[in-house]
């Protein structure tokens, strides 16, 4: 078969035309550009032959019996459903409205008798072109819906793990009203609470920037170390500054977590509040008016670790005061106008409130009465906390204590130091670390770390080294102190110190007594005769009178070259 | 540890931040961080933010900057100390003798 040259992939076309001469010129035409051709002679048989052959494209005529080229074309259109089957006519009509009732009823195109070679080739070029084009943009929008039922899946799923990580929050305790969509951790927001071990709680509202899987990734890290950390007695600033460096670390350039955390003390009736990025919260007075928590940091995840700032401010809040956070979706959420509903409305919507979570119903009621009839694209996160009395949040309180007596907690530990180490080596944050292992300890690392350290300093320095601390009593004293520590320990000999650790639980499992032996290869001093004391404004010498401070007992052996003190703690 | 330092637009407050445990290790970086900084300075400001812990010869060195800005007149304020380091300054009584704010 010789074909002309230039045409495109062959097809398979069906011709309908009653007029026998028409359809031969038409095959011949056809055939020739290497086309499969299939020929009907009137409407009923070219329907016929679409269900049953499928061609890609049909050539109608539009007048023909037993059923007429419009007909035919309605339903071969039905017929063919979601593809693209181009239909057009051969006809010797030319009249405008003719023409226009055959692109009515779905035609594409027209071809006018007698049947000019080019023409035909070129238009069938063209249609086959958007044929493909067709194709493929249904292939991209098949795969397009599989992509999305499998990210729902995946996300479904996502969100059971993050429940499975998340639940043990005490976002249910009496104090606390929240506000949060079920699926809104998948538009960037996340919400957890958890108790302190020390009493009190840490609240964390934050809102990612962008949708779906980046926020829901930093989402899970992120609840793990409030709830880990929390747990463990850190601090607000810890927490912040582990959140940030891990967030910076996985998340990429663009993304980041606008967040307020709070640090809830019921006791002391004090709210530390960190604010990056999200908008501005308020405390509620009981006298109608609000204060408010402005953002004063960068959102985490942005800055690098030596720049973060976990800086706090401190407020305190009386009995039955409130504090309301909100992501930008309550500030940002619009009507159906495309209005925004903003601050000044929030503000109005918390002036209308009363009784205990008034400014929390009122803002709530307001964002969904003005978004009525909207799609949210952001979703809308509210937390509402109270300041209570203690006692109100036992029963939360308790069943959250985490892992209690878990850790180590009745055990001895003997670390020596000679010479060259002892030259060259800081002992204190190893064995400091060593004790924050005991359960409940860590809210006590400062004394811990102030008892072991001073008494190791004094230890070494006045022990071993014989240094004399009157040395520091000027500017110019301190650095020659410092230098003469440098240059005796370069020079150190059979000198040693002796840490020895022990710690013991409280029966009613209330905390435990630490106790910290140090010695040295020192002489020995008496006590009685290097005075240790607060109250002066002397440049040193405050070391021991801090840790007698500090500790319910601290002795000196005979020698005076071996102190014990005995640091008792509790867990309150 | 390390201590930066920040002078203020015109030149008359310094703020000295300590990263990390304030001891024995950073007196010559404390001690450069207000003597590097020449004159016109009447305010000084210790920024203990990213401060962990503060040990009895710290102590000893804010005295010595205390004496260096003016001594009874001397006006330095200690800010943003987390609760280890606010309970040393508080047992050692330096309320007495400095500006604290939390």
């Amino acid at each position: 078969m010789t074909t002309d040259a230039g045409s495109a992939t062959p097809l398979r076309i069906l011709i309908a035309d009653d007029n026998q001469t028409d359809r031969m010129i038409l095959n011949a035409i056809l055939t020739r550009q290497g086309h499969e051709v299939i020929m009907a002679e009137d409407g009923a048989q070219a329907v016929e032959a679409f269900e049953q052959q499928k061609p890609q494209m049909v050539l109608l005529d539009v007048l023909m019996p037993n059923m007429d080229g419009l007909e035919a074309a309605r339903r071969i259109k039905a017929a063919a459903g979601e593809d693209l089957v181009p239909i057009i006519f051969l006809t010797s009509l030319s009249d405008a409205e003719s023409l226009a009732s055959c692109l009515e009823v779905g035609g594409d195109d027209f071809l006018s008798k007698p049947y000019n070679r080019v023409i035909l080739r070129a238009k069938i070029n063209a249609f086959q072109r958007m044929r493909d084009l067709h194709q493929s943009l249904q292939q991209e929008r098949d795969r397009t819906d599989q992509r999305n039922h499998q990210m729902m899946r995946e996300q479904a799923l996502a969100r059971r793990v993050f429940d499975n990580i998340a639940d043990r929050g005490c976002l249910g305790a009496e104090n606390i009203r929240f506000e949060a969509s079920p699926m809104s951790i998948f538009n960037g927001d996340v919400l957890f609470a958890s108790p302190k071990p020390s009493g009190g709680m840490h609240l964390f509202v934050g809102d990612f920037t962008g949708h779906g899987l980046p926020a829901a990734i930093g989402a899970l890290p992120m609840s793990e170390i409030f709830y880990g950390m929390t747990a463990k007695g850190f601090a607000i600033g810890d927490i912040l500054r582990e959140i940030n460096r891990k967030l910076r670390n996985i998340l990429p350039t663009g993304f980041f977590c606008c967040a307020a955390m709070v640090d809830l003390n019921l006791r002391s009736g004090h709210a530390e509040v960190w604010n990056g990025g999200l908008p501005t919260a308020w405390i509620l007075r009981h006298d109608g008016t609000q204060d408010e928590l402005r953002s004063r940091h960068l959102p985490l995840g942005i800055l690098s670790a030596e720049r973060f700032s976990a800086a706090c401010e401190r407020h305190t809040l009386a009995l039955g005061e409130h504090m309301l956070l909100a992501t930008d979706g309550v500030i940002e959420s619009s009507n159906s106008e495309g209005e925004l509903f903003g601050e000044e409305r929030a503000i109005a919507a918390i002036n209308q409130r009363s009784g205990p979570y008034g400014g929390f119903e009122c803002l709530r009621e307001a964002v969904h009465r003005f978004g009525e009839g909207v799609v949210s694209e952001d979703d809308i996160t509210i937390l509402d906390l109270a300041m209570v009395p203690e006692s109100a949040l036992n029963t939360v309180e308790h069943e959250m204590l985490p892992d209690t007596g878990a850790g180590p907690e009745q055990w001895r530990l003997q670390y020596d130091l000679e010479d060259r180490t002892l030259a060259q080596f800081n002992p204190v944050p190893l064995l400091l670390h060593v004790c924050m292992d005991v359960p409940g300890l860590r809210l006590c690392s400062g004394d811990v770390y102030t008892i072991i350290g001073e008494l190791f300093t004094n230890a070494l320095e006045h022990g071993v080294l014989r240094l004399p601390s009157g040395l520091k009593d000027s500017p110019s004293g301190f650095t020659r102190y410092y230098s003469e520590r440098e240059r005796l320990l370069g020079q150190l000999a059979n000198g040693w110190v002796s840490i020895t650790l022990a710690h013991k639980p409280h029966e009613d499992g209330t905390g435990g007594t630490l106790l910290v032996t140090v010695a040295d290869s020192g002489p020995g001093f008496d006590p009685g005769e290097t005075a240790s004391s607060l109250d002066h404004e002397q440049l040193s010498g405050r070391g021991i009178a801090l840790v007698q401070t500090l500790c319910h007992d601290v002795r000196w052996n005979d020698t005076g070259n071996c102190v014990e003190a005995e640091y008792i703690w509790r867990a309150e | 540890m390390s201590i930066t330092t920040e002078r203020s637009g015109d030149g008359s407050e310094l703020t000295i931040r300590i990263e990390g445990r304030f001891d024995f290790s950073s007196h010559q970086a404390f001690r450069h961080a207000y003597e590097g900084e020449g004159q016109g300075i009447s305010q000084y400001v210790i920024d203990m933010r990213d401060t962990t812990y503060l040990d009895s010869s710290a102590l000893g060195m804010l005295l010595l900057l205390r004496d260096y800005a003016g001594g009874e007149k001397a006006d330095v304020r200690i800010v943003n100390c987390n609760g280890d380091v606010r309970r040393i300054l508080t047992v050692s009584n330096f309320e007495q003798l400095f500006q604290i704010d939390d």
